[in-house]
């Protein structure tokens, strides 16, 4: 990166520590800081989009459509989340690589199923294999960001369930005596005091969610996990910066980074906690009420 | 080959008894059900040692935490931050890396009259290794609840324990601890049933499997990779881990209806299922 850096070799000390942190490697180390915020950027949203679809058909007057809802709420309390991490993307990469193959090979003769293969033809490929290095590691990357929406979604749409049943009945009472059908009551009483009731459920989640993204080392990302055993490992003087097994001190600096990520999260989650107890008929925002008094 | 011959060559692969060799062509689904069981055992393994000893370990913590002396105060803080606020798999991977780098031959301790060697090579091992982080993950998460339940134990009860001339550690055995361990119960149960689930971690992260034998969730991945058919190993998997869930909530359902026997029916305090503890 800097022009003094051209032959390590000769370097020593600080200098030799500035160079090294600033090498190639640790460049893209450092971007897969972002791979990990982009997860938790669309993740986070793309799940309580999914929670919110789940509770709603959970509260659904159609018993298909709640039993599937329910089934969907449910499904994260038995089995352990890594499960669904491990099948969701190879079952959805199948299940896209079927469709493909039905809509662009119909004549198409041997079975998908060989033995121990899965075999579709070359044109249902996902992503096609004569695709760049990019295209693939965004696709795994889009798949990892699916599976977390699914989990997370199932998880957030406990929380929402919950939420929605908490919001006091006689709210709901009144909007049909002011004659609200069923759709206006929904929108405009239930779904605007039910976020307070949520919110706790949703923080703990969110930190869940922080805590969860190593897991995208499992999916086969390029994370901070795979990059901090990468160079960590010791290096041998063939390489441009030699050292010791120096694996510790990644994985320590990863501990900070999730530390610092969570304490901040905590401190942002109070502050929008008491906003939105502003004014609700809680016992947060009665002590609100009386401290301002 | 018959089931019942799967059965036996496999049922205990993952602790090294039967075949040597994991199947490679023409899975069954017997051989799915026989080796993921097989590998429920490291689950339940690491899962009842840990929550079993963590159990001591998080009393001890929630009352440090409780205490009014900073010395005892500040330290049991950190401890449930530091494992609380980071992933369980990062702190995996952490230890395994230290415990590596612990030297081979054992740490020597010079004691002046005699010197004694500590062998550490063990801690490197899943079985050890992994045990000791899940054990202090699961102390921490439950020190966490226990002084939660501990600072909303009823102030009537403590000053009705005042009353009878009680104090120091006869209060404590006798009125404190068993209402903090009611109103703990229904949390430290998902604590529980969520650390079952975190056992599935182990061999994900750095812990290598010693001759194959891993986890029920290593043999499943094992599976999947192989018949590249997720369809199968996973939900058989899945449902072993329902029926553990199920098992774990009736055990601590027996426990906390003796916890709640003396209260009136309409007061005790159910167990309900939250997904708030993964980590």
């Amino acid at each position: 990166m800097f022009a003094s850096c051209a032959d390590p070799s000769t370097l020593e000390g600080l200098s030799w520590l500035l160079c090294y942190l600033t090498s190639g490697k640790h460049i893209l180390f450092y971007i897969s800081i972002g791979t990990v915020l982009t997860l938790l950027v669309i993740t986070a949203p793309a799940a309580l989009a999914f929670g919110f679809g789940g509770a709603m058909a959970a509260r659904s007057q159609f018993a298909p459509l709640r039993w599937i809802g329910k089934a969907y709420t449910s499904m994260v309390r038995g089995v352990p989340d890594i499960i669904f991490f491990l099948f969701v993307p190879i079952a959805l990469d199948q299940l896209f690589e079927f469709i493909r193959h039905k809509a662009k090979c119909p004549d198409w003769d041997q079975p998908i199923w060989q033995g121990s293969d899965f075999v579709v033809c070359p044109a249902a490929k996902l992503p096609l294999s004569t695709s760049e290095q990019w295209v693939h590691e965004t696709y795994g990357f889009f798949m990892a960001v699916l599976a977390f929406a699914i989990v997370f979604g199932a998880f957030a749409a406990n929380v929402i369930y919950g939420a929605m049943n908490a919001v006091p009945r006689a709210q709901m009472e009144t909007a049909e005596a002011y004659g609200m059908s069923h759709r206006q009551a929904f929108r405009r009483i239930l779904v605007p005091q039910m976020w307070v009731y949520a919110l706790p459920g949703l923080s703990n989640l969110w930190m869940i969610l922080i805590k969860a993204t190593p897991l995208l080392f499992v999916l086969g990302v390029r994370d901070i996990v795979y990059w901090a055993r990468e160079l960590g490992g010791s290096k041998t003087s063939a390489y441009e910066y030699p050292h010791p097994d120096w694996r510790l001190y990644y994985f320590l600096a990863l501990l900070a980074f999730y530390l610092i990520m969570t304490s901040l999260s905590e401190r942002v989650l109070r502050r929008i906690s008491a906003r939105l107890s502003k004014g609700q008929a809680t016992m947060a925002g009665e002590q609100q009420r009386k401290a301002a008094a | 080959m018959t089931c019942w011959e799967t059965f036996e060559a496999y049922g205990l692969r993952s602790i090294g008894l039967g075949e040597r060799l994991l199947p490679k062509t023409g899975f069954t689904l017997c051989e799915h059900v026989v080796l993921i069981g097989s590998g429920l055992v490291w689950n339940l393994y690491f899962g009842i040692l840990a929550l079993f000893f963590g159990f001591f370990l998080a009393n001890a913590v929630a009352l440090a935490k409780a205490s009014a002396n900073p010395w005892l105060r500040k330290p049991a803080e950190w401890f449930i931050y530091v494992f609380r606020g980071s992933p369980l798999f990062i702190q995996f991977f952490l230890a395994y890396e230290t415990f590596v780098l612990l030297p081979r031959a054992g740490i020597d301790i010079p004691l002046g009259f005699t010197t004694i060697t500590i062998a550490t090579s063990w801690l490197s091992k899943a079985w050890a290794g992994a045990l000791l982080v899940l054990f202090l993950n699961t102390a921490a998460y439950s020190a966490e609840i226990f002084y939660g339940a501990l600072r909303s134990v009823p102030k009537g009860d403590i000053e009705a324990a005042d009353a009878y001339g009680m104090s120091g550690w006869s209060r404590f055995r006798r009125i404190l601890w068993p209402t903090m361990l009611r109103l703990a119960w229904p949390a430290y149960t998902n604590e529980a049933i969520f650390l079952f689930h975190a056992t599935t971690l182990v061999f994900f992260s750095g812990f290598p499997s010693f001759q194959q034998r891993g986890d029920s969730l290593y043999y499943a991945n094992y599976f999947a990779s192989q018949t590249f058919n997720p369809f199968i190993a996973y939900p058989v998997i899945a449902i072993y881990f329902i029926l553990l869930t199920l098992i774990v909530i009736t055990l601590f359902g027996i426990v906390n209806r003796r916890l709640n026997r003396h209260l009136p029916q309409a007061n005790r305090s159910r167990i309900r299922l939250r997904p708030q503890l993964i980590r």
